[in-house]
Protein backbone atom coordinates (compact mmCIF):
# COMPACT_ATOMS: atom_id res chain seq x y z
CA UNK A 1 0.00 0.00 0.00
CA UNK A 2 1.31 3.45 -0.93
CA UNK A 3 0.17 6.60 0.86
CA UNK A 4 0.67 9.81 -1.15
CA UNK A 5 2.04 12.10 1.56
CA UNK A 6 1.24 15.75 0.69
CA UNK A 7 4.81 16.73 1.55
CA UNK A 8 6.91 13.73 0.50
CA UNK A 9 4.92 12.19 -2.34
CA UNK A 10 3.90 8.52 -2.56
CA UNK A 11 5.66 6.43 0.07
CA UNK A 12 5.52 2.84 1.23
CA UNK A 13 3.23 1.83 4.07
CA UNK A 14 6.24 0.85 6.20
CA UNK A 15 7.11 4.55 6.66
CA UNK A 16 3.73 5.29 8.27
CA UNK A 17 2.18 4.44 11.60
CA UNK A 18 -1.55 4.21 12.19
CA UNK A 19 -2.87 6.81 14.61
CA UNK A 20 -6.50 5.77 14.89
CA UNK A 21 -10.02 6.40 13.72
CA UNK A 22 -10.60 10.00 12.64
CA UNK A 23 -14.38 9.87 12.72
CA UNK A 24 -14.99 9.87 16.46
CA UNK A 25 -15.49 13.08 18.40
CA UNK A 26 -14.58 13.43 22.05
CA UNK A 27 -17.43 14.27 24.42
CA UNK A 28 -17.25 17.48 26.42
CA UNK A 29 -14.54 16.81 29.05
CA UNK A 30 -17.01 17.91 31.73
CA UNK A 31 -19.54 15.34 30.57
CA UNK A 32 -20.41 12.43 32.85
CA UNK A 33 -22.45 10.65 30.17
CA UNK A 34 -21.03 7.16 30.55
CA UNK A 35 -22.49 5.91 27.30
CA UNK A 36 -20.93 8.79 25.31
CA UNK A 37 -17.51 8.13 26.86
CA UNK A 38 -17.82 4.38 26.39
CA UNK A 39 -18.65 4.87 22.71
CA UNK A 40 -15.76 7.31 22.30
CA UNK A 41 -13.20 5.04 23.91
CA UNK A 42 -14.34 1.57 22.82
CA UNK A 43 -16.97 1.47 20.09
CA UNK A 44 -15.80 1.44 16.48
CA UNK A 45 -18.07 0.99 13.46
CA UNK A 46 -15.46 -1.07 11.52
CA UNK A 47 -16.90 -0.17 8.10
CA UNK A 48 -16.34 -2.27 4.98
CA UNK A 49 -15.60 0.62 2.63
CA UNK A 50 -14.29 4.18 2.91
CA UNK A 51 -12.87 5.04 6.32
CA UNK A 52 -11.34 8.26 7.66
CA UNK A 53 -8.27 7.65 9.75
CA UNK A 54 -5.11 9.33 11.05
CA UNK A 55 -1.68 8.20 9.95
CA UNK A 56 1.68 9.64 10.91
CA UNK A 57 4.47 9.73 8.34
CA UNK A 58 6.86 8.62 11.09
CA UNK A 59 9.59 7.49 8.70
CA UNK A 60 9.52 10.70 6.69
CA UNK A 61 8.35 14.25 7.34
CA UNK A 62 6.75 13.17 10.64
CA UNK A 63 3.48 15.04 10.01
CA UNK A 64 0.11 13.58 10.90
CA UNK A 65 -2.17 12.93 7.95
CA UNK A 66 -5.90 12.54 7.54
CA UNK A 67 -6.39 9.64 5.14
CA UNK A 68 -9.59 8.31 3.57
CA UNK A 69 -8.94 4.64 2.84
CA UNK A 70 -11.22 1.92 1.48
CA UNK A 71 -10.91 -0.94 3.96
CA UNK A 72 -11.91 -3.49 1.30
CA UNK A 73 -9.42 -2.53 -1.42
CA UNK A 74 -6.85 -0.42 0.51
CA UNK A 75 -7.38 2.27 -2.12
CA UNK A 76 -6.36 5.62 -0.65
CA UNK A 77 -9.04 8.04 -1.78
CA UNK A 78 -7.87 11.27 -0.14
CA UNK A 79 -4.92 12.51 1.92
CA UNK A 80 -4.46 15.82 3.68
CA UNK A 81 -2.41 17.16 6.57
CA UNK A 82 -4.25 16.67 9.84
CA UNK A 83 -3.28 20.24 10.77
CA UNK A 84 -5.63 22.09 8.42
CA UNK A 85 -3.45 25.21 8.07
CA UNK A 86 -0.71 23.17 6.39
CA UNK A 87 -3.00 22.23 3.50
CA UNK A 88 -2.79 25.73 2.02
CA UNK A 89 0.00 25.66 -0.52
CA UNK A 90 1.03 22.05 0.12
CA UNK A 91 1.31 20.46 -3.33
CA UNK A 92 4.16 18.54 -4.92
CA UNK A 93 6.30 15.78 -3.45
CA UNK B 1 34.24 21.80 23.20
CA UNK B 2 34.00 18.04 23.37
CA UNK B 3 36.22 16.31 20.84
CA UNK B 4 34.19 14.26 18.39
CA UNK B 5 35.41 10.97 16.99
CA UNK B 6 33.97 9.16 13.99
CA UNK B 7 31.11 6.81 14.86
CA UNK B 8 32.29 4.46 12.10
CA UNK B 9 35.29 3.28 14.12
CA UNK B 10 37.01 0.18 12.77
CA UNK B 11 34.32 -0.21 10.10
CA UNK B 12 35.94 2.68 8.20
CA UNK B 13 38.75 1.06 6.20
CA UNK B 14 40.10 3.09 3.26
CA UNK B 15 40.70 1.05 0.13
CA UNK B 16 38.83 -0.52 -2.76
CA UNK B 17 36.45 -3.42 -2.31
CA UNK B 18 33.87 -5.55 -4.08
CA UNK B 19 33.48 -6.14 -7.79
CA UNK B 20 36.21 -4.02 -9.38
CA UNK B 21 35.97 -5.39 -12.93
CA UNK B 22 34.87 -1.95 -14.18
CA UNK B 23 36.62 -0.04 -11.41
CA UNK B 24 34.80 1.25 -8.32
CA UNK B 25 31.26 2.38 -9.20
CA UNK B 26 30.94 4.56 -6.10
CA UNK B 27 33.11 6.32 -3.56
CA UNK B 28 32.07 6.22 0.08
CA UNK B 29 33.24 8.83 2.58
CA UNK B 30 32.20 10.21 5.91
CA UNK B 31 31.09 13.80 5.36
CA UNK B 32 29.88 14.78 8.83
CA UNK B 33 30.07 18.60 8.96
CA UNK B 34 31.21 20.50 12.05
CA UNK B 35 27.66 21.59 12.83
CA UNK B 36 24.23 20.13 12.10
CA UNK B 37 21.02 21.78 13.28
CA UNK B 38 17.31 21.35 12.78
CA UNK B 39 15.40 24.59 12.35
CA UNK B 40 11.62 24.36 12.79
CA UNK B 41 9.05 27.06 12.25
CA UNK B 42 6.01 27.66 14.42
CA UNK B 43 2.73 27.62 12.43
CA UNK B 44 2.60 30.54 10.02
CA UNK B 45 6.31 31.42 10.39
CA UNK B 46 7.81 29.20 7.69
CA UNK B 47 8.81 32.13 5.47
CA UNK B 48 10.37 34.03 8.37
CA UNK B 49 12.42 30.95 9.27
CA UNK B 50 13.69 30.65 5.69
CA UNK B 51 14.75 34.29 5.94
CA UNK B 52 16.71 33.57 9.11
CA UNK B 53 18.42 30.57 7.49
CA UNK B 54 19.38 32.76 4.53
CA UNK B 55 20.74 35.47 6.83
CA UNK B 56 23.01 32.99 8.60
CA UNK B 57 24.07 30.67 5.77
CA UNK B 58 23.51 32.75 2.63
CA UNK B 59 21.41 29.88 1.27
CA UNK B 60 18.14 30.85 -0.38
CA UNK B 61 15.58 28.07 0.08
CA UNK B 62 12.29 27.99 -1.81
CA UNK B 63 9.28 27.24 0.41
CA UNK B 64 8.44 24.04 -1.45
CA UNK B 65 8.53 20.47 -0.09
CA UNK B 66 11.97 18.88 -0.33
CA UNK B 67 13.62 22.10 -1.50
CA UNK B 68 17.26 22.56 -0.61
CA UNK B 69 20.38 24.53 -1.34
CA UNK B 70 24.08 23.71 -1.30
CA UNK B 71 26.70 26.40 -0.77
CA UNK B 72 30.42 26.49 -0.26
CA UNK B 73 30.40 25.87 3.47
CA UNK B 74 26.76 25.13 4.25
CA UNK B 75 23.85 23.02 3.04
CA UNK B 76 20.18 23.02 3.96
CA UNK B 77 17.03 21.21 2.90
CA UNK B 78 13.42 20.73 3.96
CA UNK B 79 12.72 17.57 5.96
CA UNK B 80 9.07 18.37 6.67
CA UNK B 81 6.62 21.27 6.47
CA UNK B 82 8.43 24.22 8.06
CA UNK B 83 11.32 22.00 9.18
CA UNK B 84 14.85 22.16 7.78
CA UNK B 85 18.12 20.39 8.33
CA UNK B 86 21.00 22.86 8.17
CA UNK B 87 24.63 21.75 8.06
CA UNK B 88 27.75 23.87 8.07
CA UNK B 89 30.82 25.13 9.83
CA UNK B 90 31.58 25.36 13.53
CA UNK B 91 29.29 27.84 15.28
CA UNK B 92 26.40 27.43 12.85
CA UNK B 93 23.96 26.22 15.49
CA UNK B 94 24.67 29.16 17.78
CA UNK B 95 24.32 31.64 14.90
CA UNK B 96 21.00 30.09 13.89
CA UNK B 97 19.74 30.11 17.47
CA UNK B 98 20.57 33.80 17.66
CA UNK B 99 18.91 34.56 14.31
CA UNK B 100 15.67 32.64 14.88
CA UNK B 101 13.48 34.75 17.18
CA UNK B 102 11.51 32.98 19.89
CA UNK B 103 8.21 33.65 18.14
CA UNK B 104 9.40 32.29 14.78
CA UNK B 105 10.58 28.83 15.66
CA UNK B 106 13.17 26.65 17.31
CA UNK B 107 16.71 25.53 16.51
CA UNK B 108 18.00 22.21 17.82
CA UNK B 109 21.71 21.47 17.65
CA UNK B 110 22.21 17.95 16.28
CA UNK B 111 25.97 18.16 15.68
CA UNK B 112 26.67 15.31 18.10
CA UNK B 113 23.54 13.37 17.19
CA UNK B 114 23.87 12.83 13.46
CA UNK B 115 26.51 11.52 11.09
CA UNK B 116 26.66 12.26 7.38
CA UNK B 117 27.74 9.54 4.98
CA UNK B 118 28.55 10.51 1.41
CA UNK B 119 28.11 8.30 -1.63
CA UNK B 120 29.36 9.59 -4.96
CA UNK B 121 29.96 8.13 -8.38
CA UNK B 122 28.21 6.92 -11.51
CA UNK B 123 26.44 4.06 -9.66
CA UNK B 124 25.36 6.06 -6.58
CA UNK B 125 21.71 6.20 -7.65
CA UNK B 126 21.71 2.46 -8.32
CA UNK B 127 23.18 1.61 -4.92
CA UNK B 128 20.82 3.92 -3.02
CA UNK B 129 17.81 2.52 -4.89
CA UNK B 130 18.59 -0.84 -3.27
CA UNK B 131 18.21 0.67 0.19
CA UNK B 132 15.36 3.16 -0.11
CA UNK B 133 11.98 3.04 -1.88
CA UNK B 134 12.62 6.41 -3.55
CA UNK B 135 13.15 7.57 -7.12
CA UNK B 136 16.77 8.77 -7.22
CA UNK B 137 16.77 9.83 -10.88
CA UNK B 138 17.81 13.46 -11.47
CA UNK B 139 14.33 14.30 -12.75
CA UNK B 140 12.61 13.12 -9.55
CA UNK B 141 15.41 14.05 -7.15
CA UNK B 142 17.16 17.16 -8.53
CA UNK B 143 20.41 18.69 -7.31
CA UNK B 144 20.28 20.17 -3.78
CA UNK B 145 16.84 18.75 -2.96
CA UNK B 146 16.37 16.62 0.15
CA UNK B 147 14.19 13.70 1.21
CA UNK B 148 13.24 12.34 4.60
CA UNK B 149 12.86 8.58 4.57
CA UNK B 150 13.88 5.45 6.42
CA UNK B 151 15.76 2.23 5.78
CA UNK B 152 13.77 -0.18 7.92
CA UNK B 153 14.03 1.54 11.33
CA UNK B 154 17.03 3.71 10.47
CA UNK B 155 15.74 7.19 9.70
CA UNK B 156 17.67 8.92 6.95
CA UNK B 157 17.69 12.45 5.61
CA UNK B 158 19.16 12.45 2.12
CA UNK B 159 20.35 15.43 0.06
CA UNK B 160 21.71 15.37 -3.47
CA UNK B 161 24.82 17.53 -3.04
CA UNK B 162 26.27 16.94 -6.49
CA UNK B 163 25.39 15.57 -9.91
CA UNK B 164 26.27 12.05 -8.79
CA UNK B 165 26.63 12.66 -5.06
CA UNK B 166 24.32 12.21 -2.08
CA UNK B 167 24.82 13.00 1.62
CA UNK B 168 22.88 10.73 3.95
CA UNK B 169 22.28 11.95 7.52
CA UNK B 170 21.57 9.16 9.98
CA UNK B 171 21.40 8.95 13.76
CA UNK B 172 24.97 8.78 14.97
CA UNK B 173 24.40 5.59 16.93
CA UNK B 174 23.14 3.88 13.75
CA UNK B 175 25.91 5.25 11.53
CA UNK B 176 28.25 2.26 11.80
CA UNK B 177 25.53 -0.28 11.08
CA UNK B 178 24.26 1.77 8.18
CA UNK B 179 27.77 2.28 6.83
CA UNK B 180 28.24 -1.48 6.71
CA UNK B 181 24.84 -1.75 4.98
CA UNK B 182 25.93 0.73 2.27
CA UNK B 183 29.22 -1.12 1.81
CA UNK B 184 27.34 -4.41 1.34
CA UNK B 185 24.96 -2.76 -1.15
CA UNK B 186 27.90 -1.28 -3.06
CA UNK B 187 29.87 -4.54 -3.31
CA UNK B 188 28.11 -5.35 -6.58
CA UNK B 189 29.36 -2.16 -8.28
CA UNK B 190 32.69 -2.05 -6.48
CA UNK B 191 33.45 0.81 -4.09
CA UNK B 192 36.29 2.90 -2.83
CA UNK B 193 36.40 4.06 0.78
CA UNK B 194 38.35 7.24 1.43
Amino acid sequence: MLIPCPHCGPRDLSEFSYQGDATRTRPDPASTDMKAWHDYVYNRPNPAGPHREYWQHAGGCRTHLLVTRDTLTHEVQAVAFARAALNDGAGKP
Amino acid sequence: MVERISPLGEAFRPGTYGNLVDGPGVTLTEATPAAIAEASAFPGSAEALLGAIETVTGLSLPATPGAGAVGGDAAAFAIGPGRHLVAGAEGLSASLQAAVALDIGTVTDLSHGRAALRIAGPRAEWVLAKLFALDFSPAAFPLSEGRATAHHDIFAHIQRTGGEQFDIYVFRSFARAFWEEICAAAAETGYEVR
